[in-house]
């Protein structure tokens, strides 16, 4: 899968943004930024009083940070995590890379905390990747991907040499899941139903409140 | 234009207001309905929250999902402005838990729960302050809640009862619109004057709550908050609220008409652009702002209180945040309502020759008996709500909750502490934040791919959780001081806080968990992330729950309170406070319903004593 047959990543606006703001910052291209698992010097936080009655994309704050490579490795395994299924699309079609890359890229404290986590999970992934079939974990079959997941995904790993990294996975699977059922597509997939004017709040189906011994 | 800038100031007004929140706002109201005039000054900016509420912001269109940040402590889209744990340019001091005595810091810890600060202070800097995030909870103080030391011989009790405060709850209800029933439980007042809108019917997994509930002996009746269920009644109020005042009455009709009923979507801590549930800024100010007797100046920071030679106040002095310029406005009356602390801060900052520790503070208890609430709560994960399919059980906020229900076990002495607390719930299909269902790795272990979507279609919706919000009971460690040193931009010293739960609110807040760890149990739920065996950690941090009561206390004797029993100060007689500064004990009832009861109250006895040119 080539980069460009992504979706759309960033509005237009949002991504003239990003690049005007990424290319002020030679940190940006150094690449400095990213071994230092520092957020780079030009991320500003949004204050005390930002314009709410508005919607942004991320980058629209501050720059997004990943570099090609990670960002492929970062998309492979958001899909692993939240794959398309008949009901609903993978998480990179609906932006989930993008907002993970502005979570880590952000200038909040607990955002930094979190950025050299996720750099060294994604890191570890391509390298064991590396280490088994001799590519890059975004190149692997599905079925390979997962013989690494495998490793990683419990919450308590088998291997317990292998806890940072499953600590590490399950930040990247609290980012995605985060990230993926907080849009259209995802709320939909939870059955989630709302966030609309009503005339009056309706009665409850009777159908679940017969399941709940409730009538 | 009865927005002002500082340089556009009447040379002289009736009264003087600082603060527009819940207190200020009431004050301004009821005066300005009544003909005085009144300038009001706010510390933050002009709020407009019909055209700046976030109302249908999804949390994918705000940065970080909208999760919470030190600049947006409560998501990205909670209303507050310049404002949080902690605000540019005014520090305040507290002390870590287990530090030293005397060893004060800045206040910097935004995230409540990994920190060890001592006291965390909530501040919004916004017209209409802290009532346009607030969570409309507005239940009424019980006759027991006036006089709690007769009862058990701890804290102090109020100057008043309750059937002093019932009128101006009564007024209060009318105006804002407080949904709500009429149980008839101990304690737990009924509005018996028709002021209530009809209760939402509850959310599922509520009903479900409610069923177990019972099966334990707890009541889960439907929740009173001041969200309009329906359209109010102009006419009928206007008229009830302001009898032989028909210019008032005009004006309340075109008010109440603007505000539309809630339509069920939409969370109401982020404000609300029609107006369907109470804020200070689209319930007190636009009335009161229609009278034309109200000017109203924002980004003004009040640094004291001005007194004459007499020893009564004349006015105060600010600071214009936009030009940064030194201001005076004069009055005949002054009252605070800038919040419990932040009026005492004024007081202690306001010293002069004859007043050397600060206004109004010949008792010394200025800044003393400071409050919150205590809090604890616990999530648990239910079985029986798991795939109950698509369908909106959204609502606004809570439609029920558990009103405190063991008093009489409590006076048999069964209970190891002493106070009572109310439990408020999450149980509903609201719209998912960005970790909404970060429960899911307790249920599954951790999970990825075909099984993990799976899993959160299974279990979404079916994760409740249980909050108790207890009675804490004064005490001579927690209190708030002028520090010394530390100044804030404008060059006005800052605060510093005390503070210590007593062993009353740690026995509470442990009886909270075990009694949610039950009820969650008996509904067949699975506890998350809670330890059964150490109940006592953790507490929520002091201040944390927003509640801060007390400060300015007031009573029946001059010699050991601040304030007489109609919230002047004993030792000023033209200077009220009209905030939660004037509370003696805090009752688990949320205190803004009763800040607005007793501003109101205060409000109608100022004008009473100003016709009798008492003032």
């Amino acid at each position: 899968m080539s980069e460009e047959s992504f979706p759309p990543r960033l509005s237009r606006r949002e991504a003239l943004r990003w690049v005007a703001v990424a290319t002020a910052s030679t940190a940006f291209f150094s690449g400095a930024a990213f071994s230092a698992g520092a957020a780079p010097k030009t991320a500003q936080p949004y204050g005390t009083d930002p314009l709410l009655n508005d919607t942004y994309d991320p980058g629209a704050f501050w720059p997004l940070t990943l570099d090609a490579a990670q960002r492929r490795t970062l998309v492979a395994v958001c899909d692993l995590i939240i794959p398309a299924d008949e009901k609903s699309p993978a998480a990179s079609h609906v932006g989930v890379p993008d907002f993970i890359d502005e979570w880590i890229s952000a200038p909040y404290p607990s955002q930094q905390a979190h950025r050299p986590v996720v750099l060294e999970g994604l890191k570890w992934l391509d390298e064991e990747s590396r280490r088994r079939f001799g590519k890059l974990f975004h190149e692997l079959t599905v079925t390979q991907q997962s013989e690494i997941a495998d490793l990683v995904c419990a919450v308590e790993p088998k291997d317990p040499s292998l806890r940072h990294m499953s600590r590490a996975f399950a930040l990247l699977r609290s980012l995605t899941v985060g990230g993926y059922y907080t849009t259209p597509a995802g709320l939909k997939d939870l059955g989630f139903v709302g966030n609309v004017a009503l005339p009056a709040f309706p009665e409850a189906p009777r159908e679940v409140l017969q399941k709940l011994g409730l009538t | 234009m009865p927005f002002l800038t500082s340089s556009k100031t009447k040379p002289q007004y009736d009264v003087i207001i600082v603060g527009s929140g819940a207190g200020g706002g009431t004050s301004a109201y009821v005066l300005a309905m009544a003909g005085v005039k009144v300038l009001l000054l706010e510390a933050g900016r002009r709020y407009d929250p019909s055209t700046e509420t976030p109302m249908f912001q999804t949390p994918n269109q705000a940065p970080l999902r909208g999760t919470g940040t030190p600049d947006k402590p409560f998501g990205f889209h909670d209303a507050t402005v310049d404002g949080g744990w902690t605000v540019p340019g005014e520090p305040y001091l507290t002390r870590h838990q287990k530090g030293s005595a005397d060893q004060f810091h800045v206040a910097k810890d935004w995230d409540i729960w990994g920190s060890q600060q001592e006291w965390f202070w909530w501040r919004a800097r916004m017209l209409g302050g802290r009532t346009n995030h607030w969570g409309r909870i507005s239940l009424r103080m019980g006759p027991y809640d006036f006089k709690p030391r007769a009862r058990d011989g701890l804290g102090l009790d109020w100057p008043l009862e309750y059937h002093d405060l019932e009128p101006y709850y009564d007024k209060v209800e009318s105006l804002i619109g407080v949904w709500g029933s009429n149980e008839g439980l101990e304690n737990t007042p009924n509005s018996v004057n028709g002021t209530l809108l009809p209760p939402p019917r509850p959310h599922v997994a509520e009903m479900l709550l409610k069923k177990h509930a019972a099966t334990l002996g707890i009541p889960v009746i439907p929740s009173r908050m001041a969200i309009l269920s329906q359209k109010l009644d102009g006419p009928r109020l206007a008229k009830k609220l302001h009898p032989g005042n028909p210019a008032a009455q005009k004006v309340l009709i075109k008010a109440m008409d603007a505000r539309l009923a809630c339509f069920w979507a939409t969370d109401c801590g982020r404000g609300c652009a029609i107006k369907a549930n109470y804020q200070s800024s689209t319930v007190n100010l636009p009335p009161a702002l229609a009278t034309g007797n109200l000017d109203v100046v924002t980004d003004a920071m009040v640094r004291e209180v001005s007194v004459n030679d007499e020893g009564r106040a004349t006015g105060v002095y600010y600071v214009d945040k936009k030009t940064k310029e030194d201001r005076r406005a004069s009055a005949r009356i002054v009252i605070l309502a800038a919040s419990g602390c932040e009026s005492a801060r004024i007081l202690l900052n306001s010293k002069s020759a004859r007043f050397p520790n600060g206004l109004a503070n010949s008792s010394g208890k200025v800044g003393r008996y400071l409050m919150d609430t205590v809090g604890a709560g616990v999530s648990g994960q239910i079985p029986a709500l798991e795939n109950l399919g698509g369908f909106n059980d959204e609502g606004a906020t809570m439609h029920v909750y558990t009103p405190w229900w063991l008093y009489q076990e409590q006076a048999a002495g069964k209970l190891d502490f002493p106070r009572g607390y109310h439990i408020e719930n999450f149980a509903r299909r609201s719209l998912p934040g960005s970790g909404s269902l970060d429960f899911l790795d307790t249920m599954n272990g951790g999970v990825y791919g075909k099984r993990l979507k799976a899993d959160a279609r299974r279990y979404f919706g079916s994760m409740i959780n249980l909050s108790g919000r207890g009675e804490m009971i004064p005490n001579d460690q927690s209190y708030c001081e002028i520090d010394p040193n530390v100044k804030d931009a404008w060059g006005i010293p800052a605060l510093r806080f005390r503070f210590k739960w007593s062993d009353h609110e740690l026995k509470q807040a442990e009886h909270m968990r075990r009694t949610f760890i039950q009820v969650i149990e008996t509904m067949g739920g699975k506890v998350l992330g809670q330890s059964k065996t150490d109940l006592r950690n953790p507490i929520a941090p002091g201040g944390s729950i927003i509640h801060e009561v007390g400060t300015t206390c007031m009573g029946a004797d001059p010699k050991n309170t601040v304030l007489d029993p109609h919230c002047r100060a004993w030792d000023v007689r033209n200077l009220l406070v009209c905030d939660g500064g004037p509370f003696v004990s805090n009752a688990d009832k949320n205190p803004t319903l009763t800040i607005m009861a007793l501003a109101w109250r205060s409000c109608e006895h100022l004008l009473e004593d100003m016709r009798q040119g008492n003032v």
